[in-house]
């Protein structure tokens, strides 16, 4: 799973009949430091997140779709928990 | 997921016998700002896509869910076309 934040919605109209009623949101991956890696992707929300949350994704097809409850969906990524706090101890 | 604009299609005649009557396209991914990222890629349509489109497309063998349950070769797909997104800055 991978940290990110909500940057953004997606609005589409035509798509396939898996996805009706899923809400899309765009979430930019982001390190520990909370700086954004990588490149933003479209995530499948579970939890309702929103914008500018920081959120916990899944990046794996079977887990994405058992977390939005339809098996069988073609999805990639999906927002599985809104993050509260990350806790990092420095291990010498 | 990830946006993407549809830049091309490629016609195949001697293919696997799933993927006829499939259109594949060329996508370009794009960053949330609309600027291409990455590398371009062939991905199988599943929701009738045009050259021009703003779409997401789905990687892995979720791309062949569409088409169950032919069992359709493919590792990425064309599952949405885009209306318009929003992001904030």
């Amino acid at each position: 799973m991978t940290l990110a934040r909500v940057v953004g919605t997606v609005v589409a109209t035509q798509k396939h009949r898996k996805f009706e009623g899923a809400k899309l949101l765009l979430v930019q991956p982001v390190t520990l430091e909370d700086t954004p890696r990588g490149v933003v992707l479209l995530a499948v929300d579970a939890v309702g997140a929103g914008v500018n949350d920081k959120v916990l994704v899944v990046i794996e097809g079977r887990a994405a779709a058992e977390a939005v409850g339809r098996r069988g969906t073609p999805v990639d990524a999906a927002i599985i928990g809104i993050v509260d706090r990350v806790d990092l101890e420095e291990l010498s | 997921m990830q946006l993407a604009t549809v830049i091309g299609d490629v016609v195949v005649t001697r293919k696997d016998d799933n993927l006829y009557g499939r259109t594949l396209l060329i996508l370009q991914p794009i960053g949330a700002d609309g600027q291409p990222v990455g590398r371009t890629l062939v991905a199988v349509d599943a929701v009738g896509a045009g050259v021009g489109e703003t779409v997401f497309f789905v990687r892995g063998k979720e791309a062949s869910f569409p088409f169950l349950p032919d069992e359709v070769p493919a590792d990425a797909g064309v599952v949405g076309i885009v209306d318009h997104w929003d992001t904030e800055s």
